[in-house]
């Protein structure tokens, strides 16, 4: 089983409701946040295109926050879901400064922070908040080892790409085109 | 003009504890929710509560989740509401933080010292209370009691209108007509003899060609159709985007007009050239349903798309292109009338095209066109029948407006000044839930209409300007700490929905139906809300439909049957009869004319900005709702102030450079109170800027929103009045940048 994600760009309207959903349910403390939108407009008036992303951890098959922890804080969790365990975290910044994508932070309580996949949600069998409340429903989270499950099939049918693939991370995020 | 808004007197709004709760014992029963166990959280075992939102007037219903210690955790949407389908905007979402927020109004405040001196003190409810009832029986004693009028844009509205109407006045204006959605109510009436209604009754779901003129859903998060227009486009429809910037929509769109401001009516009747002459319209539809075809025909005969392209820009090619796109999903086409249309003053004959180009389209009554909506009838608790008011708002207006079909909250606050000419002017205002400093256009009538009021009562959650200017303050609840009245809304479905306390109302706030009864109480006139207490009367009233409050506190949402079957009743060509003079949807309106107005639609030429000057248009962003949310701890995280929208090349003329601070000034002179951050993007026309509207506080209790991005109301101090229904045209001002401030003088 290998949890990934898809974000459909044509479908996202960048408004934020990830972003605020996850913050709720995960507690995130204001002024942080574990997912973010990016807009990046391409062309000159009035030949314009506009691509907008819902951004998060990658959770990369092959981690450099997970190789760089220490303390084996950062490690993967059921599915290949990228997870730190925050009482083992001793706030070094090493997985930070390895992240190519840019999506840990330093919680106020000291530990790292970062999205988890909403693993307690997924574990229940349900969505992560970020995709359980996008009112596009340009989100799609599943098991890329299962050809039936939704991801499988959007990813098969459709023209997708990942993010800095250079980086080599092997990330389990992808933006539908 | 006057500057009294920029005086910096101490308001002592915020600041009060929780210590000077009035009642011991809590006013609700908390026990009642449903406990959900254990809920999603880790480790965690919650409670939910039904509530419907308040953050917009979308109203989508949800479920408030509480943790064990009581405090509410989130707020996700009710998976049986037609309105959310289980779904909250980031607004919706981030409703917690309306709770959380510290500077929320703690306590009842009463103005100390002179009248507009701007200080307060801290009340109890009965002396609060006590102040208004004694304003109110002195004005009725002097002037009548038709000289107080009410100010709503909030739930609570319907509790404070009761009690208005008890007294004895029926003004009762909500700013979502005269400053939004009047002129397409107006337009469409008179086209098809009812309204286009809220929810708006376009069947986006299941349409093949969705066309928007200046509506910019996905900035503009109204729930439903922004998951509609996803579902129809992964569907295969098109979208047409008709807007002077490039929107988040536009960017979705398969064609998007890129038109010159104020040009708007020129494209839509060129579009009813193309569709008339190349023979595309729906002869059948036409033929059976409407009345002047003839007569549009004739009208439109000359208005080519090259007559068209001189005036708005767009090239005649893209006209025929979109005319015939639209034709070919006919009658699986929406022109979608918009919500916010008061833009030039000719705003209800803008709309009347709109009608009439949907009309000959046959989308109206048709699959993927216009639905017919049905709504529970839903008896409100019985109650004597109010006084008869011997004078309204409209007595100030003989011969004008004709056509308003509600309160124009301009027009009462207008006539609030003095003048030799009228009888009575009026004297007291209830404010509930709106900024009307930031809702109603030229800011300096605002204030004079203020400065002439014996009595102001603002109801709010927030410290806001307009509370500034009151004489007693009433901090209400927020929506997740009360009772309301229940939701019944038109859809597909009909459907209703409880709202109800998920906490204990925080500090010494209180709900508008408590405060309504209170009010009424001391002026006599409780037996007029003769329920002991809202689940009286929600239980009361929820029986009458076959449920119950207890019912309601465990599913939230209740669906019913239509009663008729006719969703679509155009689609088979059915006979039909349309509530117009004519019966049949009048291409021609027969109602304007015997009122004096043009029958059909005429393009009317509206001033340009002169060299230097930009249009200032104004809009919104996902995660605000009008100034609403402007302090909203979660929702200032995402964006905490707003930019103005400028293309490179005014940019490169001005030197101005992305994330540079300026100050816009209008053409009256006018500078913002704050100044604004520059955004350069190839996302808008040369001859306008653009920014979100909403902030630009100057409320130092505010303390997340005062002082950040600058007010587009501020310069909205030029308005078009539409003669039709009084709509305020706010499209038709200027700017022109600054790089320092005005001066600030003090009155």
């Amino acid at each position: 089983m290998r949890y990934g994600m898809a974000v459909d760009t044509l479908k996202c309207v960048g408004c934020s409701d990830c972003v605020v959903a996850c913050q709720t349910e995960n507690d995130v403390p204001i002024g942080y946040c574990r997912d973010w939108i990016v807009e990046k407009t391409f062309g000159s008036y009035p030949e314009l295109q506009l691509e907008i992303r819902s951004e998060r951890c990658n959770h990369c098959a092959n981690a450099p926050c997970v190789r760089t922890c220490p303390t084996e804080a950062s490690h993967y969790g059921p599915g290949g879901v990228v997870l730190v365990e925050e009482n083992e975290c001793i706030g070094c910044k090493a997985c930070i400064t390895s992240c190519p994508y840019d999506a840990r932070f330093v919680h106020p309580e000291g530990y790292v922070d970062k999205c988890t996949f909403c693993i307690h949600r997924v574990e229940k069998g349900q969505n992560p908040a970020c995709v359980s409340v996008c009112p596009t429903h340009a989100m799609i989270f599943g098991d890329m080892d299962d050809p039936n499950s939704e991801l499988s099939k959007a990813m098969a049918t459709r023209k997708w790409k990942a993010l800095i693939p250079e980086a080599g991370t092997d990330p389990k995020v992808f933006y539908l085109l | 003009m006057s500057h009294t808004m920029n005086r910096r007197e101490f308001i002592k709004i915020a600041g009060v504890g929780a210590s000077s709760l009035a009642f011991a014992t809590p006013l609700f029963d908390f026990s009642k929710g449903e406990v959900l166990a254990p809920d999603t959280h880790p480790g965690m075992y919650s409670k939910r509560t039904p509530t419907y939102c308040e953050i917009c007037f979308w109203k989508c219903a949800g479920w408030v989740h509480t943790n064990e210690a009581g405090n509410i955790w989130k707020i996700t949407g009710h998976e049986d509401d037609p309105h959310s389908n289980g779904r909250l905007c980031p607004r919706g979402t981030g409703g917690v933080g309306m709770y959380n927020d510290e500077d929320r109004l703690k306590t009842p405040l009463i103005r100390t010292g002179k009248r507009g001196s701007q200080t307060f003190r801290e009340a109890s409810w009965d002396e609060a209370f006590e102040y208004i009832a004694d304003g109110l029986k002195k004005i009725a004693e002097e002037h009548g009691p038709e000289c107080v009028a009410l100010f709503t844009h909030g739930s609570g509205g319907t509790y404070f209108g009761d009690m208005l109407k008890a007294y004895g006045s029926n003004n009762i204006a909500a700013p979502s007509y005269a400053q939004c959605r009047g002129p397409r109510e107006v337009g469409f009436i008179s086209t098809y003899g009812e309204g286009v209604q809220s929810p708006e009754r376009v069947d986006i779901r299941d349409t093949r060609c969705l066309v928007l003129i200046g509506s910019h859903f996905g900035e503009n998060m109204h729930n439903g159709p922004v998951q509609e227009i996803s579902q129809a486009t992964g569907k295969g429809a098109s979208i047409i985007t008709v807007d002077p910037r490039f929107s988040t929509v536009a960017s979705k769109s398969k064609f998007w007009l890129p038109i010159k401001p104020a040009t708007d009516l020129a494209l839509l009747l060129a579009w009813m050239h193309v569709i008339i002459y190349e023979g595309l319209y729906d002869k059948e539809y036409v033929e059976k349903y409407t009345y002047g075809f003839e007569d549009l025909k004739a009208h439109v005969a000359g208005m080519t798309p090259e007559w068209a392209y001189g005036i708005t820009t767009i090239k005649p090619e893209q006209i025929r292109a979109t005319a015939r796109e639209m034709a070919n999903a006919s009658p699986r086409v929406i022109i979608h009338p918009g919500r916010h249309v008061t833009w030039y003053g000719d705003d209800t004959q803008r709309l009347r095209a709109v009608a009439i180009l949907n009309a000959i389209l046959g989308s109206w009554g048709r699959r993927g066109g216009y639905y017919y909506p049905e709504k529970v009838s839903f008896k409100s608790y019985p109650h004597p029948p109010f006084p008869k008011p011997k004078r309204t708002w409209k007595d100030a207006y003989p011969g004008q407006y004709k056509l308003a079909g509600l309160a124009l909250a301009s027009g009462i606050c207008d006539a609030t000044v003095p003048t030799t000419e009228r009888d009575c002017s009026f004297k007291g205002w209830i404010v509930n839930g709106t900024n009307l400093i930031h809702t109603l256009p030229n800011q300096e009538n605002t204030l004079k209409a203020i400065d002439a009021l014996d009595l102001m009562v603002v109801i709010d959650t927030m410290p806001m300007e307009i509370t500034g200017y009151a004489d007693v303050i009433l901090p209400e609840c927020t929506y997740l700490e009360r009772y309301d009245s229940i939701r019944v809304s038109p859809h597909r479905e009909p459907t209703i929905a409880l709202r109800m306390p998920a906490a204990e109302p925080k500090y010494n706030t209180k709900p508008a139906w408590w405060m309504a009864k209170g009010i009424a109480e001391k002026l006599g006139l409780g037996h007029y809300l003769p329920w002991k207490n809202i689940e009286e009367k929600l239980d009361w009233e929820l029986k009458q439909v076959g449920t119950s409050l207890q019912e309601m506190k465990r599913i939230g949402v209740k669906k019913f049957e239509r009663e008729y079957d006719d969703l679509y009743p155009m689609e088979d060509l059915a006979d039909f009869e349309f509530n117009t003079n004519t019966g049949k949807i009048e291409l021609y309106s027969t109602a304007m004319e015997d009122e004096g107005y043009d029958p059909l639609p005429k393009y009317t030429h509206h001033e340009e900005p002169p060299y230097g000057y930009y249009r200032l248009n104004y809009g919104r962003a996902p995660m605000h709702t009008f100034s609403r949310t402007a302090n909203n701890p979660n929702l200032t995280d995402l964006m905490d102030e707003n930019s103005v929208w400028v293309n490179p090349k005014v940019a490169k003329g001005w030197d101005l450079k992305n994330d540079q601070y300026v100050w816009l000034e209008n053409q009256d002179g006018v500078i913002t109170k704050t100044p604004i951050k520059v955004r350069v993007t190839e996302r808008i026309r040369f001859d306008s800027v653009f920014v979100v509207h909403g902030f630009g506080h100057t409320n130092r209790h505010l303390s997340r929103a005062n002082g950040r991005g600058a007010s587009d109301a501020d310069l909205i101090t030029r308005v078009h009045t539409d003669p039709v229904m009084g709509g305020t045209g706010m499209r038709g001002n200027f700017v022109t940048f600054r790089f320092e401030a005005g001066e600030e003088v003090s009155s």
